[in-house]
């Protein structure tokens, strides 16, 4: 408890690479939730150790095939009802999980717990600039009140910069 | 290398009167006006009986001729003897035809043809499960027979699976997957539980010995209506079908409408929500026929009930902190069945009562069937933990399953063995 503050809490964390199991980062975070208000993201600091394995191959591979697409991506239901992703679609199901991450510590509190449901559709958006942008609608399950919250985000991303959520 | 129109119309006549047997089709790809004309000689003799599929048309375009068995022979020395080469394309036209027409009826009858053919590594429709249901009880007439429970919300018939071999009202186990309907891992699991029963009893291993003194209850679908919506309308769709007077909302969460702290906190009074504890307690069918049947069998000594995701063993309560007076046997019941769990596939599991371990859920199932008198009152959460959460991988059906059904066996086996 931090007094006219809210509550902090510190933690250890271990985090696996899901593609590259065996391959883990150590984490320390401090994350405070603000007193009172549920509209104010929780604070987070983190530190890493330890090295994510190379990118960089896929990413421009990614990259290159959604730039050379005359029309523009659109998919639903990913995964579909069996829980199966098409390998095309996996790295657009991957960005969709990151731009969870942002929606879900925005929205958090010390009595929710978030997990991305679905992604219900997502749109490329050809772009004038160098990055990729993608409209999604993600579906999210929240564990308290079980409800599966639809959600909008736009997600900008490319090779060297990286993942960006620019609206939601 | 089929030819499926052709040989449909095989079929067609083979189902009549024609067989093929030893037929094969030989391919001429003529390369000169000779050879051409050395095949066309074969078109005129006929008491050959050739039947052209691809007639002569010219040079570099291939000639398929189906040849009769006792024209075998005749026709490949002709060919051979004037130079002209050929190839086997079907060397056996009838062993095609057969293949063909058993695909052909297979796939209009888009059912498995017992439960050994049956897909477990799939999802499956409500149809198809409750074919299955039959199935195993047309296949196991001594071990397996179906009850109808009541009816659901849409009138569809709730079907429990009870496996016996004897006695009168013997000490029983129930268990019931898909209370959720968009919890498809666990409906899933329900069909690979029924058919593992069966497989332990006649091989006499597993849950055979339980057996010998209990009978077991299985609700595979205890939530149809909800089921059916998730395969047509919704894929998230958790509650019943219900329609209550004063909302436009549909559906009960009847994991809320048991009457144990029915309506107190833990459930929502909202029918718009999806933990809506309905209007009263049993105001759901699907829970209500569970309650009568509980209470009229009167000797049901462990109870599951098993929802997904979150990888949870969870014993009451769930609408109170006080602990059941039964806390410390039920912890290390769940202490020794995670363990077995874990030891198939390395699958982590916490638990603990519903309250200390998830959150306050009231009118749950578990605390009902505790202050019952059923002392083994035990809820899963199967996989996985968030990854694909509801929309678990298919391929992930089986291993789930299979480790599930160790953890139950604990709790089984110890229901039996602390007969009280």
């Amino acid at each position: 408890d931090i007094d006219d503050a809210g509550h902090k809490y510190c933690l250890e964390l271990e985090l696996e690479d899901v593609l590259d199991k065996g391959r883990t980062v150590l984490c320390a975070a401090e994350v405070l939730y603000p007193l009172g208000s549920t509209s104010t993201a929780p604070e987070v600091q983190v530190t890493a150790q330890g090295e994510l394995r190379s990118t960089e191959e896929a990413d421009k591979e990614f990259y290159n095939r959604i730039r050379s697409l005359e029309k523009e991506l659109v998919a639903e239901n990913i995964p579909d009802s069996h829980g199966n992703v098409p390998p095309e679609l996996e790295p657009i199901h991957l960005l969709a999980w990151a731009a969870s991450g942002y929606v879900i510590w925005q929205n958090s509190t010390e009595n929710t717990k978030f997990h991305l449901a679905q992604v219900q559709h997502v749109k490329q958006v050809k772009r004038s600039d160098e990055d990729l942008q993608f409209d999604y609608v993600l579906l999210l399950h929240e564990m308290v009140s079980q409800e599966v919250i639809p959600w909008e985000v736009t997600v900008l991303w490319h090779p060297q910069r990286g993942a960006r959520v620019s609206r939601d | 290398m089929k030819l499926p129109v052709l040989l449909a119309a095989l079929v067609a006549v083979a189902t009549c009167f024609e067989t093929f047997v030893g037929h094969q089709v030989l391919r001429v790809i003529p390369k000169s006006d000779e050879e051409l004309q050395k095949v066309q000689e074969l078109q005129d003799l006929e008491h050959l009986q050739l039947d052209f599929w691809l007639a002569p048309r010219g040079l570099g375009l291939p000639i398929d001729i189906r040849v009769p068995f006792a024209s075998l022979m005749l026709v490949k020395t002709h060919l051979e003897a004037s130079g002209v080469s050929y190839s086997v394309m079907i060397e056996d036209v009838q062993a095609l035809v057969d293949e063909e027409q058993t695909e052909m009826l297979r796939s209009s009858r888009q059912l498995p043809l017992n439960t050994n053919t049956f897909n477990y590594e799939a999802y499956h429709t409500l149809d198809e499960i409750y074919n299955f249901m039959d199935m195993l009880v047309a296949e196991n007439p001594n071990l397996v027979s179906k009850l109808e429970i009541g009816r659901s919300t849409e009138d569809r018939p709730l079907y429990v699976l009870k496996f016996s071999t004897g006695g009168t009202n013997r000490p029983a186990i129930w268990i019931d997957t898909g209370i959720h309907s968009r919890e498809w891992v666990t409906q899933a699991s329900g069909v690979w539980f029924a058919k593992k029963i069966v497989q332990d009893h006649t091989n006499n291993e597993g849950v055979a010995s339980i057996l010998e003194t209990m009978d077991i209850f299985l609700e595979i679908v205890t939530n149809p209506d909800g089921f059916a919506f998730t395969q047509t309308k919704n894929r998230m769709w958790r509650k019943t079908r219900s329609k209550h007077s004063g909302s436009i909302c549909v559906g009960v969460d009847p994991n809320r409408n048991w009457d144990a702290g029915f309506g107190e906190a833990g459930a929502s009074s909202n029918p718009c929500t999806e933990t809506y504890h309905g209007p009263y307690a049993n105001s759901e069918p699907e829970v209500k026929s569970i309650v009568d049947f509980v209470k009229s069998h009167g000797n049901i000594k462990a109870f599951i009930s098993i929802h997904s995701y979150s990888q949870l063993l969870l014993y009451p309560y769930g609408y109170t902190e006080t602990p059941v007076p039964d806390q410390q046997e039920l912890h290390e019941v769940s202490a020794k069945a995670v363990a077995a769990l874990s030891s198939l596939y390395g699958t982590k599991y916490k638990y603990g009562s519903i309250i200390t371990t998830i959150y306050r859920a009231s009118g749950g199932t578990i605390d009902w069937t505790y202050n019952q008198g059923i002392k083994y009152s035990f809820t899963f959460e199967l996989r996985d933990t968030g990854r694909y959460g509801f929309l678990l991988p298919a391929k992930q059906i089986i291993p789930t399953a299979e480790e599930t059904w160790l953890a139950l066996k604990v709790i089984m086996e110890h229901a039996r063995d602390n007969m009280y």
